[in-house]
């Protein structure tokens, strides 16, 4: 009885604990995902490389949504700005970064400079892109706000996929390109490979020290000898490192005078305004801000994370992904975006991959109808493995689509302010409210007049 | 003078209006130019014209629909494009079906060709070949998406008839993702040939060819918006609908009755949307999954150019973005072709920029 007792007791602490600490959440959030998915690496009989693999993948997924989410979380969530143009604003800061370092000679030719110029440039040349759209675009309402930045990202990514740029000369007779529709594949390698590798781009140069040290304790411990996988996952915890700052910056702009006048904004843009805020200069910076983080992104993303880029990548598909993982985790909060990021990247985006072969695996269905009718037919007959061998082995990536769309529109109807609740951060660096209770919602915090005697406008 | 201080004062309150105006007048002196040097023979220049002509009345028969949803319902229906993908789906299903049950299996016909299904070109569906064919896919296409609309907003909608602009706007994009891939579940997501283009006879009239499939666009999107308006202006249905859009409340206790009133916009605006896209393979020859969201860009930049609400706005801010789109080829030849539909666009941010009310000043016709 009594350690029943103290296991209920301590369930609770453990809840009060999540509540409370958004570290712990996120913490907890991740442990179920790697444990989740050492168990579907279980299923389908993964050797120790396999499993590291499947961490890295989970890794990797959720930190490069969880940093997409936070720049979105810093449009939508914080200034209201409802941009739908994330992949264009991506695919200026990858092309940028690919662009500025991929070398002279190659096909199609870029300037040759260090890496960090690139990812820096590619930054810059988003916040640039963002504040051209922001200028004339902000004035608008937001359903307009939506539809221009829908347009600009569609003119971007066609601009990158016409083969009238597919290598160009500037006018100091420097050659440019952009690959048109092939892309990008010849700009450096990841940077995280040059910890292991003397020579970044091949993994047959032989190794450094350190890479010497860690392949061999690999090896010695866990019998591992693919090297890349190792790799993969040290890419995914630098990655996690990167949210982490990015996070904390967010943090800081949000508690700041800067960030008390947004969510003022997001509330009500009158009243800020009659407060004597530049309500527009306020929202050009955070649009500009918010692009050179999707610009970040995009560069770690499908720039050194897929090791090539192409403009079919940029499709508005995947900016709206990211939207249903700003919805999920509740928009105008930065834990709800990393935890929104996480559970889209590992539950929407990488198990129904893994899902057909598990499936196929523990029922072995053979069948494989190549169209719907062939596999509804058999069903007369009593026949269902036709079905769901199409379902599987042909059509799980659409239905996961559908799953989506009906997620969307269930949220909307039901749960508007995100699966994981209304996570309203005080506008106020301290909680003003009296009897605060931890993850209670707190009332009249938003603009805090009283608090804002340091103002950067 | 007064002249002069007026155009003073324009430059002042809207220095990118005099912009847009001086580019589009240099832009026409240039193709006076062209046409008069040789460097564009009116052939030529008739052929873009007509292409022009019969995308743009697509997209202002599929625009009616999105405008007044838009107006109405207050917010912009990004599903608008799947609605009609579906009506092209659904009505080339059955015209396939039709066209080629006497020789091959109704399974693959239904699918239009998918998996090991016939090949367009050996069941030959084409206006002067199988006509009856393509009346009644056209006559499915329009049911069928009225259909869907229909029951899309029972289920999604109307539940949520009061949200805010933006909520509706993102249940739409949920709506959009389900309508799309469930025509990828049913049928396939490559782009597949669908009509028999040898058997399509095409005329020269002074140069411009022009083919039986444009020729039929042509006619069936007219008579379509010859009876919207008759429509709007006969019945009491048109000044019912501009009374929701200004004042959903007001309209009620008004005695309109509302639900009924959005029903039929969705009858109207889905059932054109079916027949656009329907008529869209027509022009292509290619049928895909998303042909409809291809478009739906083009659409709102139609809608937006011709004022959100107004259904004439609709027809002709279609032909602006549809001849735009084409006669813009004139100047970007070669490599840079591909940057049509980009014009498209970056014209559609402009009137969104310098005149939000559309060019027709805002005037609501429904």
């Amino acid at each position: 009885m009594s350690s029943d007792q103290f296991q209920t007791g301590r369930l609770t602490q453990f809840r009060e604990l999540l509540e409370r600490s958004d570290a712990a959440l996120v913490l907890t959030a991740m442990a179920a995902f790697y444990l989740l998915f050492l168990g579907v690496g279980a299923i389908l009989n993964y050797d120790v490389a396999g499993l590291i693999s499947i961490l890295g993948q989970v890794t990797f997924f959720t930190a490069v949504y969880a940093l997409i989410v936070l720049a979105l979380n810093l449009h939508w969530g914080y200034a209201g700005l409802f941009n739908i143009g994330i992949a264009g604003f991506m695919a200026v800061g990858v092309y940028t970064m690919a662009m500025l370092t991929a070398p002279p000679t190659g096909s199609p030719p870029g300037l040759g400079l260090p890496i960090a110029v690139g990812i820096v440039g590619g930054m810059l040349a988003a916040a640039l892109v963002g504040l051209v759209t922001a200028l004339p675009a902000l004035r608008l309402r937001a359903d307009y706000l939506a539809i221009v930045t829908v347009a600009i990202s569609e003119i971007i990514r066609l601009t990158y996929n016409s083969p009238a740029f597919s290598t160009f000369t500037l006018p100091g007779g420097i050659a440019l390109g952009t690959g048109g529709a092939s892309g990008i594949g010849n700009f450096p390698s990841n940077p995280v490979r040059a910890i292991y590798y003397v020579d970044p781009s091949s993994a047959a140069s032989g190794t450094t020290p350190i890479g010497a040290a860690v392949f061999g304790f690999f090896e010695a411990v866990f019998g591992v000898v693919r090297s890349a996988v190792i790799v993969d996952l040290t890419y995914g915890l630098v990655l996690a490192v990167v949210v982490f700052l990015v996070y904390t910056l967010l943090a800081r702009v949000g508690n700041s005078p800067f960030g008390r006048v947004l969510k003022a904004i997001r509330e009500d843009e009158v009243v800020a305004k009659s407060l004597g805020k530049d309500t527009n200069r306020f929202k050009i910076k955070t649009f500009m801000l918010g692009c050179a983080l999707m610009g970040l992104a995009g560069v770690l993303w499908q720039g050194f994370g897929t090791g090539a880029v192409y403009p079919q990548a940029f499709r508005p598909e995947l900016t709206f992904y990211i939207f249903i993982a700003v919805i999920i985790g509740g928009a105008g909060s930065n834990t709800g975006s990393v935890l929104g990021g996480a559970v889209f990247a590992n539950l929407l985006f990488l198990l129904p991959q893994y899902l057909p072969t598990m499936i196929e695996q523990t029922f072995s269905i053979q069948a494989n109808p190549n169209n719907f009718i062939a596999a509804v037919g058999p069903i007369a007959a009593g026949e269902i493995a036709p079905l769901l061998g199409y379902i599987l082995n042909q059509r799980l990536p659409a239905l996961r689509f559908v799953f989506v769309g009906v997620l969307l529109v269930y949220l909307m109807q039901n749960r508007p302010e995100g699966l994981l609740g209304h996570r309203t951060e005080t506008a106020a660096a301290v909680d003003l409210s009296e009897g605060h209770t931890p993850g209670g919602q707190t009332g009249t915090d938003l603009t805090a007049p009283d608090e804002g005697g340091v103002d950067n406008e | 003078m007064e002249l002069y201080a007026r155009g003073q004062q324009l430059l002042r309150d809207q220095p990118g209006l005099v912009v847009v105006a001086v580019a589009a007048m240099l832009l026409v002196g240039d193709l006076f130019g062209k046409l008069l040097g040789g460097g564009l023979t009116a052939a030529r220049f008739g052929g873009f014209v007509w292409d022009g002509l019969v995308i743009g009345l697509l997209i202002g028969l599929a625009g009616i629909g999105l405008s007044l949803t838009y107006s109405i319902l207050g917010f912009a229906n990004f599903a608008h494009g799947d609605y009609i993908s579906w009506g092209a789906f659904s009505g080339w299903a059955v015209a396939y079906l039709l066209a080629g049950i006497d020789r091959y299996a109704a399974g693959g016909l239904l699918l239009i060709g998918a998996g090991d299904g016939p090949a367009p070109g050996d069941v030959g569906v084409s206006i002067t070949n199988t006509p009856g064919s393509i009346l009644a896919g056209l006559v499915v296409a329009v049911g069928f998406t009225i259909g869907v609309s229909l029951l899309v907003d029972r289920l999604v909608y109307r539940p949520i008839r009061e949200a805010d602009g933006i909520t509706l706007l993102i249940a739409s994009i949920g709506v959009a993702f389900v309508l799309r891939y469930l025509i990828v579940f049913f049928f396939y997501s490559g782009r597949q040939g669908v009509t028999d283009i040898s058997r399509v006879p095409s005329y020269d009239i002074g140069g411009v060819v022009i083919n039986a499939h444009e020729l039929t666009i042509v006619a069936i999107a007219l008579a379509l918006m010859v009876g919207v308006h008759l429509l709007l202006q006969r019945s009491k249905l048109g000044k019912a609908m501009r009374a929701m859009a200004d004042n959903r409340d007001l309209a009620q206790v008004t005695g309109i009755p509302v639900e009924g009133v959005i029903r039929t916009t969705w009858i109207l605006g889905g059932g054109l949307a079916g027949a656009a896209g329907y008529l869209v393979v027509l022009t292509q020859g290619t049928i895909a999954y998303d042909l409809g969201w291809l478009l739906l860009l083009l659409i709102f930049a139609a809608v937006i150019m011709g004022g959100i609400g107004s259904v004439y706005g609709a027809i002709v801010g279609g032909l602006v973005i549809g001849l735009a789109s084409r006669l813009s080829l004139i100047w970007l030849t070669g490599d840079l072709s591909s940057f049509a539909e980009p014009v498209a666009f970056g014209l559609m941010i402009f009137v969104l920029l310098f005149r939000p009310e559309g060019i027709f000043g805002g005037v609501s016709t429904a």
